[in-house]
C-alpha cells in the first residue's frame, strides 16, 4: 500500500494528469477541488504528502497552508505547492507560510514525482 | 524838508508800534494767553485788506472821476457778505477740513490734487496780483511825493523809486519775521493778523478824520457839503447800468477769489462763527470807509486847484488846509492800508509758490531724499522766505517798470478782474460735483487767455507790449479779434467787455470740459467732500486746536509696534526733551518720529491718519483715506495672491497625489493583470505538457486513454488560443486603435445570428424575444454588436441554472435609447460580484465553463466604441444584463 497524497486542485485536467502520474508510481491519490473544505479534508484524509494550487476557488493555497502548517494533527506534513502564479513574491508568500517546496506550473512530470518521492521519506 | 523828517519819523515809530503788536501777539497765542486775539471782530477787522491804499486814495479820484460808481466796490463785497455768507461758511469748512493753505490749494485738493491745476492758478495769482503790489508802493510813494512836494516841488522824484524800494524791503522784512514763524501754513499768524487789525483800526480813523475835517472843517457843515457835491460834476455823472453790474458782480468773485482775502477769510479764520460777526460788521466797516468818500471828492474838486491828483485828495487836502498832523494820520492811513495789503498778499502769493512750485522741484531734483533726513522744513522756511520776498520784488519790478502812471482805480480793477477767473472753478468744486479737474483747466486756460488779450495787455498802453494794429484791426487783422470788441461787441466799455467775455467762456468752458471728461476716482472723492463738506465734518478741532494725548498715543504705539520698542521709542523721546521718566510732549518732532516708525509697520498713510485721529481729532482727509485704501488694497492684494499660490501649490499637490494614486493602481491593476494573464496562460499550458508527457513516456496507454487526452491537449490549446484572441482583442479596445465597420442592418437579423453562434440551437437554452419590438434598423459595427450579444447568450448559456434555462430577450426605447435587456431565470450574480464582473478576469461563480473572464470586460469595451453601454440590472429574478445604444429610426413595417 502505497502513501497517501492528497492532491488539492480545482482544474479537472491537471487533477487527472497528476492523479494519472503518481498512481503510475505507487501513491494512492486523493483529490479535492475548492478551498472552502480543504482543511477539514486534509484532517480527515490525514495524507502523507499534500500537493496544493494556490488558487483555489473559496481559499486560497497560502491560507490552506498557514492553517495546515497551525494544525497540531498535521502540521508537519509535507506540502508541494504547485502554482500558475510564477512571480516571486508569490513563492517568498509560500515559503513564509511554511510550504516544503514550491513549483510553479507548467512542470515537468518527472520532477513532480521526483519531488514528491523526495518529500516523503519511508 | 522838516515835514518830511517828521514823516519819515513817525512812519518809523509806526512800523515800530506794528512789530511790536505783532510780537506781542505771537508771543501771547504761543503762551496761550490772549482770548481776545480770537475775537470776531479781529477777524473782521482784519478782512478790511479788501480796503487797500486803492480804496483809500483811489476810491476818492474813482468818486471824482466817474461819480458814485466806487460803491460797486463796496457794494459786491458786501452782497457776498450778507448773502452769501453760507458760501463763505462752505468755504472756510472746507479750508479747514481739509488743511487748505491756499486758493491755489483749493482748487487744486477739489480737482483730485493736481498740481498743474494749483501752478497754473499760482501763476495767474502771481500775475494779477503783482500789479496789485505795485499799486500799493506806488500809493506810499505817491503820498511821500505828496508832502514833498508842498515843500519844494520836483525834489521828489528821485527819491520816489528809493521811497518805494525802502518800503519794499521792509515790507518783506516784516512778512518774513511774522509770516513764516511756522512752517504749517494753516497755522494762523496771529502777529499778523492783530498787526492788519490795528491797520484797519487806524486807517477807518484816518478817513473818518479827515472826512470829518473836510465836512466841517473846510466845507462850513452838512448841507453846504451837500450844495457842493449839488454843484459839482459828480452829481451829474450818469453810471450806465451794465458798468454797475459788472463792476459789482467784479468785486463780489474778487472779494471770493482774491488770495490775501482767502488767506485772512479761511486761512486764518479761527472759528467759523466769526463769520457771523463779520457778515453784518465787515459791510459796516465798509459803510464807513465809503462815507465821507463823496464829501471828500466834492469839496477836493471845488478847493484843489485844476489838475490836481483826486487819488491824493484824502491827503492834500489836510496839507492844503495846513493841518500837518491830520495829513500825517492820514498817510499813516494809507500806510496802513498799503502796508497791510502787500504783506498779506506775500504771505499767501509766497505760500503757493512755494508749495506748489518751489517744493515740487527742490523734491523732484533731490529725490525725496531729504525728507527721511528732516531738514525738509528748512527748505521749505527758506523756500517761502525767498518767495515772499520775490513776490514783493516782483510788484516793485512792476512800479518801476511801469513808473506808475495809470490810475491806481484802472490798475486795480484790472487785477481783480485776473483773479475772477478763479471763480467757476472755486464755485463750480464747492457745489458741482461733476465738475471735474479737465474742465477747471479748460475755464481758467480760456478766461486766463481772455484776460491778457483784452484788458491785462492792453492796459499797458498802446505799443507798450500789445501792437496798435492789434487793438485796431484785431489779431491776424481779424476784426472779430479786437481785443476791445472781441467777436463783434463793438461799443463796450473795455472793462466791462473783457470781464464778460472772460468769464462767459471761462464758464463755458468749464462747465463744458467738465460735463465732457470723468473725474478720476480721487476727484469723485474730493468732489464729494467738498460739495457734502457739511455732512462729513465737524466745526470743532483742528491741528493747532487739541492737545495730543501721549498716553493714547503709546496706547495705539505699544499695539502697532509691541510695547517693549514703543516704550523704548518714547522714553527715548521723553529724555530728548528733558521729561525723563514721563511722557513725551507730543512736539510736532516726535510725532513726526512716531509717524515715520508707525509708517515701517503700518504704512505711511495709515500711520499719518491714525495719529490724525489721536491728535486733535483732526478729521481723516480724503487723501489720507485714499492713501489707506490703497495701502490696504496692496496688502490684500499680497494677501490674496499669497493666498492664490498656496491654493495653487494645494491644488497641485493634490492632482500629484490623484496622480500618484492613479500610477499604484495602475500598477497594482497592471501587476494583478500580469498575474493573471499568467496564471490563465500557465493553466493550459500545464494540462498540454503534462499530458503530452504522458502520451510521450507512458507507452502501455490504452487507445481509450490516448484519444482522451489527445482530446484534452487540443481542447487545453483552444483554449489557450481564444484566451490570446481574447487578449489582443481587448487590448485594442482598450487602447483605442479598433477600426469600426460600420453597417447597416436590422436588430432581429443580429439577434439571429448571435443566437446561433452562441450554439443556442444545440443546448437546453431556450430563447424568449419578442420580434415584433425588434423592428430597428441599426447603423453601427454590426460584428462588434453581434459579439456583445454572444456573449451575453454564451454567458446564459454556460451559467443560466434555471430548470429549464430561459433567456429572455427584450426591446423597448428608454429616454430616447434603444435598450435590449438579456434576463434569465437562473440564481442571477450575487449582488457584490455584480461590481467587479465587468472587471478583468472576474469568473461569476466558482465552476470553471472554459472562459478566462475577459468576455463581459470586452463588451463593456466594445459598447463604449459604439456610444453605448452594458451594464447588470440588479433586482430581475435571474441574471440581467442591459444593452443601451443610441436610438436610430425604427423600420415601418417588419
Amino acid at each position: 500500500m502505497g502513501k497517501k497524497v492528497l492532491l488539492i486542485e480545482d482544474e479537472p485536467n491537471i487533477i487527472e494528469a497528476v492523479s494519472f502520474i503518481l498512481s503510475r508510481d505507487g501513491w494512492e491519490v486523493k483529490t479535492h477541488s475548492n478551498g472552502h473544505d480543504a482543511m477539514e479534508v486534509v484532517r480527515l484524509r490525514a495524507p502523507d504528502l499534500i500537493i496544493l494550487d494556490a488558487m483555489l476557488p473559496g481559499k486560497s493555497g497560502f491560507d490552506i497552508l498557514t492553517e495546515i502548517r497551525s494544525d497540531a494533527a498535521v502540521g508537519e506534513t509535507p506540502v508541494l505547492m504547485l502554482t500558475a502564479r510564477g512571480q516571486s513574491k508569490d513563492r517568498e508568500m509560500a515559503e513564509r507560510a511554511g510550504v516544503s517546496q514550491y513549483m510553479t506550473k507548467p512542470f515537468s512530470n518527472a520532477d513532480v514525482l521526483a519531488a514528491v518521492r523526495a518529500l516523503v521519506t519511508p | 524838508m522838516a515835514i518830511l523828517n517828521v514823516l519819515a519819523l513817525v512812519c518809523l515809530l509806526y512800523v515800530v508800534f506794528l512789530f511790536t503788536v505783532a510780537f506781542a501777539a505771537d508771543r501771547a497765542a504761543r503762551h496761550g494767553r490772549g482770548k481776545w486775539l480770537r475775537s470776531p471782530y479781529v477777524y473782521t477787522l482784519s478782512l478790511s485788506i479788501y480796503c487797500t491804499a486803492w480804496t483809500f486814495y483811489g476810491a476818492v479820484g474813482f468818486a471824482a472821476r466817474s461819480g458814485l460808481e466806487y460803491v460797486t466796490i463796496y457794494l459786491g463785497p458786501t452782497l457776498v457778505m450778507i448773502g452769501w455768507w453760507w458760501t463763505l461758511r462752505k468755504m472756510v469748512r472746507v479750508g479747514r477740513s481739509q488743511r487748505i493753505t491756499s486758493i491755489a490749494d483749493l482748487i487744486s485738493s477739489r480737482y483730485g490734487k493736481s498740481n498743474l491745476l494749483a501752478v497754473f492758478v499760482t501763476i495767474l495769482a502771481v500775475i494779477g496780483v503783482t500789479p496789485y503790489i505795485a499799486l500799493q508802493l506806488q500809493s506810499v510813494t505817491l503820498s511821500f511825493a505828496a508832502f514833498s512836494e508842498t515843500e519844494q516841488a520836483g525834489a521828489a522824484l528821485p527819491d520816489m523809486q528809493s521811497t518805494a524800494l525802502w518800503v519794499a524791503m521792509g515790507l518783506t522784512l516784516f512778512t518774513i519775521l511774522f509770516g513764516t514763524r511756522n512752517l504749517d501754513a494753516n497755522e494762523r499768524h496771529h502777529g499778523v493778523v492783530m498787526a492788519i487789525a490795528v491797520e484797519a483800526v487806524v486807517k477807518l480813523c484816518a478817513l473818518l478824520a479827515v472826512g470829518v475835517f473836510v465836512v466841517w472843517g473846510l466845507s462850513g457843515g452838512v448841507s453846504e457839503t451837500l450844495a457842493r457835491i449839488d454843484a459839482s460834476e459828480i452829481a451829474r455823472f450818469e453810471v450806465p447800468g451794465s458798468r454797475w453790474i459788472g463792476l459789482t458782480m467784479l468785486s463780489a468773485a474778487a472779494f471770493l477769489c482774491l488770495p490775501r482775502m482767502f488767506q485772512v477769510m479761511v486761512v486764518e479764520n479761527e472759528d467759523e462763527d466769526h463769520l457771523r460777526t463779520a457778515a453784518w460788521a465787515f459791510p459796516a466797516y465798509l459803510m464807513l470807509m465809503s462815507l465821507f468818500v463823496v464829501p471828500i471828492a466834492a469839496v477836493g474838486l471845488d478847493v484843489m486847484p485844476i489838475g490836481a491828483n483826486p487819488d491824493l485828495f484824502v491827503l492834500t487836502l489836510p496839507l492844503m488846509a495846513g493841518h500837518d498832523g491830520l495829513a500825517i494820520l492820514s498817510f499813516l492811513g494809507g500806510f496802513s492800508s498799503a502796508t497791510s495789503m502787500v504783506i498779506v498778499a506775500a504771505i499767501a502769493l509766497s505760500t503757493m509758490v512755494s508749495n506748489h512750485m518751489v517744493m515740487p522741484i527742490w523734491l523732484h531734483f533731490t529725490g525725496g531724499s531729504a525728507v527721511i533726513s528732516g531738514d525738509v522744513r528748512q527748505v521749505a522756511l527758506l523756500a517761502r522766505r525767498l518767495s515772499i520776498a520775490g513776490v514783493v520784488f516782483l510788484g516793485y519790478l512792476y512800479f518801476r517798470v511801469t513808473g506808475g502812471g495809470a490810475a491806481l482805480a484802472a490798475i486795480g480793477l484790472i487785477s481783480f478782474a485776473g483773479v475772477a477767473q478763479f471763480l467757476p472753478a472755486l464755485m463750480g468744486g464747492l457745489f458741482w460735483r461733476g465738475a471735474t479737474r479737465t474742465g477747471a483747466l479748460a475755464g481758467l486756460g480760456v478766461g486766463f487767455v481772455l484776460w491778457q488779450y483784452c484788458l491785462f495787455l492792453p492796459s499797458f498802453g498802446p505799443s507798450m507790449i500789445m501792437p496798435q494794429t492789434v487793438l485796431d484791426h484785431g489779431l491776424f487783422g481779424l476784426s472779430w479779434l479786437r481785443p476791445q470788441a472781441l467777436f463783434g461787441a463793438q461799443d463796450m466799455d473795455p472793462l466791462v467787455h473783457a470781464i464778460m467775455w472772460s468769464m462767459l467762456l471761462n464758464t463755458g468752458a468749464f462747465v463744458l470740459g467738465s460735463l465732457l471728461s470723468f473725474p478720476q476716482p480721487i476727484e469723485r472723492l474730493q468732489g464729494a467732500q467738498f460739495v457734502n463738506v457739511f455732512d462729513h465734518s465737524s466745526t470743532t478741532g483742528g491741528w493747532s486746536g487739541g492737545m495730543a494725548q501721549s498716553e493714547d498715543l503709546l496706547i495705539m504705539s505699544q499695539r502697532i509696534m509691541g510695547a517693549t520698542e514703543a516704550q523704548a521709542l518714547f522714553a527715548t523721546a521723553a529724555r530728548r526733551q528733558g521729561l525723563a521718566g514721563y511722557l513725551p510732549e507730543p512736539s510736532p518732532d516726535f510725532l513726526q518720529e512716531l509717524e515715520r516708525e508707525l509708517s515701517g509697520s503700518v504704512g505711511a498713510a495709515t500711520a499719518h491718519a491714525m495719529i490724525s485721529q489721536i491728535v486733535g481729532g483732526a478729521a481723516v482727509s480724503v487723501e489720507d483715506l485714499m492713501a489707506v485704501a490703497d495701502e490696504t488694497a496692496q496688502i490684500m492684494e499680497y494677501s490674496s495672491q499669497l493666498e492664490a499660490q498656496s491654493q495653487e501649490l494645494a491644488r497641485t499637490a493634490r492632482q500629484l497625489r490623484q496622480a500618484n494614486e492613479k500610477l499604484t493602481q495602475i500598477s497594482v491593476q497592471k501587476d494583478g493583470f500580469l498575474s493573471q494573464i499568467s496564471h490563465e496562460l500557465r493553466t493550459p499550458m500545464t494540462s498540454i505538457r503534462a499530458f503530452s508527457e504522458i502520451l510521450r513516456d507512458t507507452s502501455d496507454l490504452t487507445a481509450e486513454e490516448k484519444s482522451k487526452y489527445s482530446s484534452i491537449i487540443h481542447d487545453e490549446a483552444v483554449r489557450l488560443t481564444r484566451l490570446l484572441d481574447d487578449l489582443l482583442d481587448l487590448s485594442v479596445l482598450e487602447n483605442g486603435q479598433v477600426v469600426l465597420n460600420t453597417q447597416t442592418g436590422l436588430l432581429s437579423d443580429l439577434l439571429d445570428r448571435a443566437e446561433r453562434a452562441a450554439g443556442v440551437q444545440v443546448g437546453t437554452l431556450k430563447v424568449e424575444r419578442e420580434r415584433a419590438a425588434e423592428a430597428f434598423e441599426l447603423t453601427t459595427d454590426l460584428d462588434r454588436l453581434a459579439q456583445v450579444f454572444i456573449n451575453l447568450i454564451a454567458n446564459a448559456r454556460k451559467y443560466c441554472d434555471g430548470d429549464p434555462p430561459i433567456l429572455s430577450i427584450r426591446t423597448h426605447e428608454v429616454e430616447g435609447r434603444l435598450v435590449i435587456d438579456f434576463t434569465d431565470n437562473g440564481s442571477g450574480i450575487p449582488s457584490e460580484k455584480q461590481a467587479v464582473i465587468f472587471e478583468k478576469f472576474s469568473r461569476i461563480g466558482e465552476t470553471k465553463a472554459g472562459g478566462a473572464g475577459l468576455g463581459l470586460a470586452i463588451c463593456r469595451e466594445i459598447m463604449t466604441r459604439l456610444d453605448g453601454s452594458v451594464s447588470y440590472l440588479p433586482g430581475q429574478k435571474g441574471a440581467a444584463f442591459r444593452v443601451s445604444l443610441p436610438l436610430q429610426r425604427r423600420m415601418a413595417a417588419q
